[in-house]
């Protein structure tokens, strides 16, 4: 006779708590997507309803508008589309040269706070207490109103060699229009960063095997002037400057800075500037002091103990602050809409939101951007900081 | 950021929102007053004086309907927008009536669920240069800056004048008129556009007015009105009839001093308008003596023109194309009978 054999019996489905995990889960998931579908079509019904037009088919039609600066060809017969991308760009440009000085800024400051000097170290922290403390929109406006707009007329620039003016209109300063040849100079820049790379992993080893040391920064800048320099004699300087002039009521040719700009780059680095000196600071005092007075035991130059001891532990401390300092700048460069830097916010959620009613889609376009640049720096910044996090051996 | 907050409004009322919309009127006769959205200030149209009294000609429009719709003129809340404000506060419900120098467009009539509820001036754009720029015409501003309003049909036609003619020019947009004119005082514009009344109104807000003079060039047609919500077709009328009541008032010789005689012993028609043996107001959801009320407490078009953009007012503009059609302009109200 065949018995079958006694199998233990398991708990019952749904007892399972792995299944019930899941199926909890997966109702979550189907109640959000049904609270977001039905949102969503709830308004799209209603905007329909209330003759609201809607959909993405504006960013195709004619903008039929000019925008005071761009980085891209842009006139007023392109799309509302490549309005989105003009000021999209423009953030972007006042975004960096918004970190790149504010941290420039912020690390001079912060270490200046260590200074033997009371003078350097009153006026670093004058500096924190004061732009840290003032609304960065009034910033702003000081920058734009009061000290950009107290400047000379065009007609009264003041000018450096007659090459480089400055007005209430903006900066202008001579360009470079490339000429036949100029790409063996491209050329040379190129070669010269990459033979830095090369020559940095050499000194590194040669170092790591004999102990020897290269001097890599003198050599690393004479290559990236000597090599480019070199181009330009042998290519007998394949450029012809673009000088600018005044003609009729303002300056023409050459590159322009425009105010704007100026105002807007230059508030958000004295007052990013002031919360990262902060957090240097933060990041310098959290290296014990055992560390210096151990380093100056066995020898080393203050400069070499700031560099090789002090700065890769401080900076642990340092990069997480950084993330959101850079971040807070990316959100706050939307308050150039104040001063009509044409940034995205101005461009899109101003003139092109007016000018189509398209509420909606923008502001949804323009949250996504936002999101997806600090996500971006968020990205870089996570990578920088598994690069300086303590590694134990 | 306030703006962002009426987009986000705007966003959830459209998405919160199930079924039909109230009646706007049930919710101002509920709330006891019209809430107007007007501008941040502007001389003549919209203006707030120190004792925080509101007065312009758009902002009798606004006392027009409250006078209409709840006898009395003075119950409205205003909301100061600036130009890109403007729809979504309309949109999102925050207003009832959008009544700030907004010029009709088809763009806007048609696709942001907005209705445009007559004209009460209309106006053109036209150009103001400081004086010592020595420019006499548009023409000669090749290469100039140009300080706009961001959100206005001057962005558009800005950049559609300067390419027909050819030239170039740097528009620099600001947010507020008060940026604006603020642009304009540093030099760092040459020009200053917007529509011609405006730019009167801008000019006597100029430390030193007489340094500014506006070019003779008109160079779009600006036909401002009020705004409404689209699909409230019962307060699209009221706001319609409101301002046609003052202009036809004008037109029939009622003013604020004689409606009570117009209302007693005028001919036929004056007393029609006046309430006497008519139920206008009834067909609209209102009192019969709706436009008894308006002429009385806040005056005929002529009156509220001259008292706040013309001869009465330091911006001393002539009626122009804002006359009546049988003086010279095209005001013209359709019949109230
Ligand atoms: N009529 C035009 C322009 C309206 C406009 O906003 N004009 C400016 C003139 S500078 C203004 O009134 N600003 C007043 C404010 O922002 O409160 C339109 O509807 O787009």
């Amino acid at each position: 006779m065949s018995e079958k054999p006694q199998v233990k019996s398991s708990p019952s489905f749904f007892n399972n708590p792995r299944n019930r995990s899941i199926i909890y889960q997966l109702l979550l998931l189907f109640g959000l997507g049904y609270f977001f579908y039905s949102i969503i079509s709830n308004t799209l019904a209603n905007m329909e309803a209330r003759g609201i037009q809607s959909g993405y088919d504006f960013l195709f039609n004619t903008a039929g508008f000019d925008i005071l600066m761009s980085l891209i060809p842009y006139d007023a017969t392109n799309t509302y589309g490549r309005t989105f991308i003009v000021g999209l760009l423009n953030t972007v440009l006042v975004s960096i040269i918004g970190i790149i000085l504010s941290t420039m800024v912020g690390f001079i400051m912060g270490v200046a706070h260590f200074s033997h000097n009371l003078l350097i170290r009153k006026l670093a922290t004058a500096y924190v207490e004061t732009f840290r403390n003032i609304p960065l929109l009034l910033q702003i406006f000081f920058w734009y109103f009061a000290v950009l707009a107290a400047l000379p007329s065009a007609r009264q620039s003041m000018s450096l060699g007659e090459v480089i003016f400055l007005n209430v209109r903006g900066l202008y300063f001579p360009g470079l229009t490339p000429e036949g040849g100029a790409s063996v100079v491209y050329a040379a820049i190129a070669a010269a960063i990459i033979g830095i790379f090369v020559l940095k992993r050499w000194a590194k080893k040669r170092q790591d095997d004999t102990g020897q040391q290269f001097p890599v920064l003198w050599v690393s800048l004479g290559m990236l002037f000597g090599l480019p320099l070199l181009a330009l004699i042998v290519m007998g300087f394949p450029f012809a400057w673009d000088i600018p002039y005044l003609k009729g009521f303002n300056f023409r040719g050459g590159i322009t800075v425009i105010p704007e700009l100026m105002a807007l780059a230059l508030a958000l680095t004295v007052y990013t500037g002031a919360f990262i000196a902060e957090a240097v600071r933060a990041g310098i005092q959290a290296v014990p002091h055992g560390q210096t007075e151990a380093a100056r035991s066995i020898g080393l130059k203050e400069g070499k103990i700031m560099k090789l001891i002090i700065v890769p532990q401080a900076m642990r401390v340092i990069v997480p602050l950084l993330n959101s300092e850079y971040q807070s700048l990316v959100k706050n460069s939307t308050l150039a809409t104040a001063i009509g830097y044409p940034d995205l916010f101005t461009v899109f959620v101003g003139t092109t939101l007016n000018q189509t009613g398209q509420a909606i889609e923008i502001v949804f376009m323009t949250m996504a951007v936002y999101f997806v640049v600090n996500m971006t720096i968020s990205f870089l910044m996570n990578r920088l900081n598994s690069s300086v996090a303590l590694t134990e051996r | 950021m306030k703006r962002l907050t009426s987009v986000i409004a705007t966003g959830l009322a459209l998405g919160l929102s199930f079924g039909a919309q109230a009646g706007t009127l049930e919710d101002v006769q509920k709330r006891g007053s019209v809430s107007c959205g007007v501008s941040t200030g502007l001389a003549g149209f919209s203006q707030k004086d120190e004792n925080g009294t509101w007065s312009g000609l758009d902002v009798d429009v606004c006392r027009s309907v409250a006078a209409a719709v709840l006898g009395d003129a003075s119950k409205v809340q205003y909301k100061p927008l600036t130009a890109k404000e403007r729809f979504t506060a309309l949109q999102s419900g925050e207003i009832d009536i959008l009544s700030r120098n907004t010029t009709w467009t088809h763009t806007r009539d048609t696709s942001l669920g907005l209705n445009f509820a007559g004209v009460n001036y209309y106006d053109g754009q036209g150009f103001m240069v400081s004086k010592d720029l020595g420019v006499s015409s548009a023409l000669d501003l090749d290469g100039a800056a140009v300080c706009i309003q961001a959100g206005t049909t001057t962005e558009l036609n800005l950049a559609d004048y300067f390419r027909a003619n050819g030239i170039t020019y740097n528009a620099i947009t600001f947010d507020t008129s008060d940026q604006t004119r603020a642009g304009f005082e540093s030099g760092r514009c040459d020009v200053l556009t917007s529509d011609q009344s405006q730019l009167y109104a801008l000019r006597i807000g100029l430390k030193d007015p007489s340094s500014a003079m506006v070019l003779p060039e008109v160079i779009s047609k600006e036909p401002l009105g009020p705004v409404v919500r689209q699909g409230d077709d019962q307060w699209f009328n009221i706001v319609k009839w409101s301002v046609y009541a003052m202009v036809e008032a004008e037109f029939m010789g009622i003013n604020s001093a004689n409606a009570d005689q117009a209302k007693s012993q005028g001919n036929p028609g004056q007393q029609r308008l006046m309430g006497v043996d008519t139920d206008s107001g009834e067909k609209m959801g209102i009192s019969n003596d709706w436009a008894y009320n308006i002429v009385k407490q806040v005056g005929n078009y002529g009156e509220s023109f001259e008292r706040n953009v013309g001869q009465g007012s330091p911006l001393k503009i002539s009626r122009g194309l804002n006359a009546q059609w049988n003086k010279g302009g095209i005001m013209y109200s359709s019949p109230v009978r």
